[in-house]
């Protein structure tokens, strides 16, 4: 791999990214699977670095989930997308941005629609008025969170107390990065790196000290993929393709994942454990899984958080061998330990080892 | 005696000089590049029989005796003045021409902007221009020892909107032919593929090349487009496509990958052709020519003529009758004009 | 199915990586002109077997090219031997030779 060829096709996909004021949306899924990301995201910006970022209880689900699953039809999650651009408009704020990558490609699949058929716009604008007494408006600028920490991550890095590197060997992390399918395949233009080598995730790993490993099936769904899980008779078919990703970038001893999606690091992480029972293999060290984590998480372990505040307890593959070897501290008895020392209970071990 | 400037001293220039300097004009051709020969000085074999480029581009070379030329001289500026056009060198020179012979040529598509094949990122991915150059000197580090599994990629920036050229590049299907028997008598073990969308074997001996690409080489021809490659841990490239003709999804691994990138207009020559009102086709970007059947060496404007690739893609005997029909169209333009 | 009520799918693509070539190669010898086809698919298209059950010439030699060794001879199995593909092929294979010589090797 010739990184100066990346670096001309990074180039050429850069997007100005504004440095403040944004609307920000949280994800339906993400809070259930990684609690505390969203919550580490708003306490970055707003605390360490000082941004305003404001959110409304008011905002709902953009419909994505539902739409991706032939649930409900577009013209519904577009009206639901345009009473979520409306709060925005109604709270001031022209920057917008979410928290879930499928929310990003609707949003921006939705833009471009509207920009395409302009009858759709006037009749969504009108089911606005309809159902909401809303005012419609449309966002000044549209990002993706992972945007808004890749645009930060030389000042996250000027704060950080840990860098990516294996202290044990003074090597960098060899990180896989993973971009959510809904990031930027859809509207290359609109990631920052394009589809074909995104740099949103990248440009973090190479800023906190990390490595980044290019493996063949980098660009391959994590297998999530809606209709394939959410119909049991096809979880097959979603399990198919994160194996198939696993088994791409095995020989390349990763030492962890880094994703920028709600889906990619919950499939990526469990399927791990089902791929261990039904095949008998795991692709991390001595029998352990590859820890995944969201970006925030790194982002927040770089920066000197409690890894049991950032929710790493919630994860099917234990975040353990990846805080060694960076030099987190931690407490293991502390693991399952909720507010004020509340118990949260202890899950089954399973039998890979993968905890 | 009549001053003719021609542009541009690849095959088409050498020749059109040569018709023209019998003829008894005063011909000056100007060259960018340090050396004749255009892209023919870079090739090593050429289909359909396998002649020496070399051979071709010195026997061009000695029948130019007499032309003055000039290389590593570009065009800076032209402009009309009542009948003759001025041209001025930037080494200097001055010329008021009777007629000026575009012979441009082309350049290849650059090969990068096709981002998911992977040139200048994956160190295992060529050209065919890289091909034909490690044909002649054997040195290039991207290609390794004994390479076991070979492929070749057709209408890499050819039939592709996307890449910004509709059109087909014309030579590229019979090149890689060629490429693939030539490799294959290289590395005789090796196991060729080529991933095609038409084959357009259209040229006397195209068809037997073809067939001899098959049975005497065991090429495999796989009709899909590659939709991606990637590079895996060991450097070898993993090759995605569709076979089409079974419908099925294809992946193969390759220890070389070598991408046939197509023909565009020469950007610098469209640049120079702009001052005298001379433009490309809209569709193609190659030059407009006066009609598309009966005055193909003619432009729009008085005398200014094309001959070769900067008309469209061509093989290099089309690119060679073209110089002759310029030469004569030039000829008749200057009897016409007295 | 297994205690999760589903197992990890099969992918149907063609992998080149694992095609064995030893047998195509004695095919080869035998009937180099297996390496001739075009894929115009004449002989598909004339094939009195083909009308009723699913029998290809152009669909067996590439599915022996692709590894599908099996498919190829599902391919096969309508044929009758009436020679009508021999008589419209536009590269001249001896079909009826080609397919004895399939079912020799395969």
């Amino acid at each position: 791999m010739i990184y100066q060829g990346k670096q001309k096709i990074w180039s050429d996909y850069q997007k100005d990214i504004p440095d403040d004021h944004y609307f920000y949306v949280r994800s339906c899924i993400r809070q259930n699977l990684f609690p505390a990301s969203e919550k580490t995201f708003l306490d970055i910006t707003r605390n360490k670095l000082g941004k305003d970022f404001f959110e409304t209880e008011h905002h709902t689900t953009c419909g994505g989930i539902a739409y991706h699953c032939d649930a409900i039809p577009q013209e519904t999650s577009m009206t639901i997308i345009a009473r979520q651009f409306a709060l925005m408009h109604k709270y001031g704020y022209e920057n917008y941005v979410c928290s879930c990558i499928t929310s990003f490609g609707l949003y921006t699949e939705t833009l471009e629609t509207w920009r395409e058929f302009p009858e759709l716009e006037a009749k969504i604008r009108e089911n606005l008025w309809k159902t909401c007494k809303l005012e419609f408006a449309k966002p000044k600028y549209l990002a993706h969170a992972s945007d808004i920490i890749y645009k930060y991550r030389n000042l996250i890095a000027a704060q950080a107390k840990y860098k990516l590197i294996n202290r044990h060997t003074g090597q960098p992390l060899r990180i896989v990065e993973h971009i959510g399918c809904h990031y930027g395949k859809m509207f290359p233009s609109k990631s920052v790196g394009g589809a074909e080598y995104p740099y949103v995730l990248a440009g973090m790993i190479e800023a906190w000290g990390g490595e980044v490993i290019d493996y063949p099936e980098r660009r391959h769904c994590c297998g999530y993929g809606f209709r394939q899980y959410h119909v049991r008779s096809n979880r097959g078919y979603s399990l198919a393709n994160t194996h198939k990703k696993f088994e791409s970038m095995e020989p390349y001893k990763p030492d962890m994942i880094i994703t920028n999606c709600p889906g990619c690091p919950y499939f990526l992480d469990r399927w791990q454990y089902v791929i261990s029972e039904m095949e008998g293999k795991t692709y991390g060290e001595n029998g352990h899984g590859i820890p995944v984590f969201t970006y925030e998480e790194v982002a927040g372990l770089v920066m000197g958080y409690n890894p049991w505040d950032l929710g790493l307890q919630m994860h099917q593959v234990g975040p353990e061998p990846v805080l060694d070897k960076i030099g987190i501290p931690y407490d293991p008895d502390a693991k399952y330990k909720g507010v004020n020392n509340k118990d949260l209970g202890r899950p089954q071990l399973p039998s890979c080892g993968c905890l | 005696m009549k001053n003719i400037v021609i542009i541009g001293g690849g095959p088409s220039g050498l020749e059109a000089s040569a018709q023209l300097h019998k003829m008894g004009y005063n011909v000056i051709l100007v060259e960018k590049s340090p050396v004749l020969g255009g892209h023919l000085a870079k090739w090593d074999r050429l289909f359909p029989q396998g002649i020496s480029a070399k051979e071709v581009l010195e026997k061009m070379i000695s029948q130019i005796n007499g032309v003055k030329y000039f290389v590593e001289a570009n065009v800076q500026s032209i402009n009309l003045l009542d009948k003759s056009y001025n041209v001025i060198l930037d080494n200097g020179i001055t010329v008021l021409a009777d007629a000026v012979l575009f012979t441009t040529g082309f350049e290849l598509f650059k090969a990068q902007k096709k981002e998911e094949y992977g040139y200048g990122i994956y160190e295992r991915v060529i050209t065919n221009a890289d091909l034909e150059n490690w044909f002649r000197t054997k040195d290039d580090r991207r290609i390794i020892e004994s390479p076991k599994r070979i492929g070749f990629v057709h209408c890499v920036g050819s039939r592709d909107e996307k890449a910004g050229n509709r059109y087909c590049s014309k030579v590229c299907c019979a090149t890689a032919v060629k490429q693939a028997c030539e490799i294959k008598q290289e590395f005789p073990d090796a196991q060729v593929y080529c991933f095609y969308m038409d084959l357009r074997m259209f040229g006397r001996g195209f068809e037997d090349m073809y067939l001899s690409a098959q049975k005497d080489y065991g090429v495999r021809f796989i009709r899909g487009r590659v939709s991606e490659v990637a590079e895996n841990i060991d450097k070898e490239l993993v090759v995605k496509a569709e076979d089409t003709l079974s419908g099925k999804p294809v992946k193969v691994t390759l220890d070389l990958l070598v991408l046939m990138s197509g023909m565009q207009n020469c950007a610098d020559a469209v640049k120079v052709a702009a001052q005298i009102g001379v433009a490309g086709r809209e569709n193609d970007g190659f030059f407009e020519t006066k009609d598309s059947i009966y005055s193909l060496q003619n432009s729009t404007k008085p005398g200014v003529f094309f001959a070769g690739a900067c008309t469209g893609p061509k093989t290099l005997p089309d690119s060679l009758h073209e110089a002759r029909a310029a030469a004569l169209a030039i000829h008749n333009y200057l009897i016409d004009k007295k | 199915m297994g205690k999760f009520g589903f197992t990890l799918n099969p992918s149907s693509r063609i992998d080149l990586d694992k095609v064995d070539r030893e047998k195509f190669n004695k095919l080869v010898e035998i009937e180099p002109d297996v390496l001739k086809c075009m894929a115009c698919g004449s002989c598909t298209a004339s094939c009195t077997a083909g009308k009723f059950v699913k029998t290809s010439m152009r669909s067996a030699i590439l599915a022996l090219q692709n590894g599908k060794e099996e498919d190829a001879k599902e391919f096969l199995k309508g044929c009758l031997l009436c020679g009508k593909c021999t008589m419209v092929c536009p590269r001249a294979i001896n079909t009826r030779h080609l397919i004895l010589s399939i079912l020799k090797i395969y």
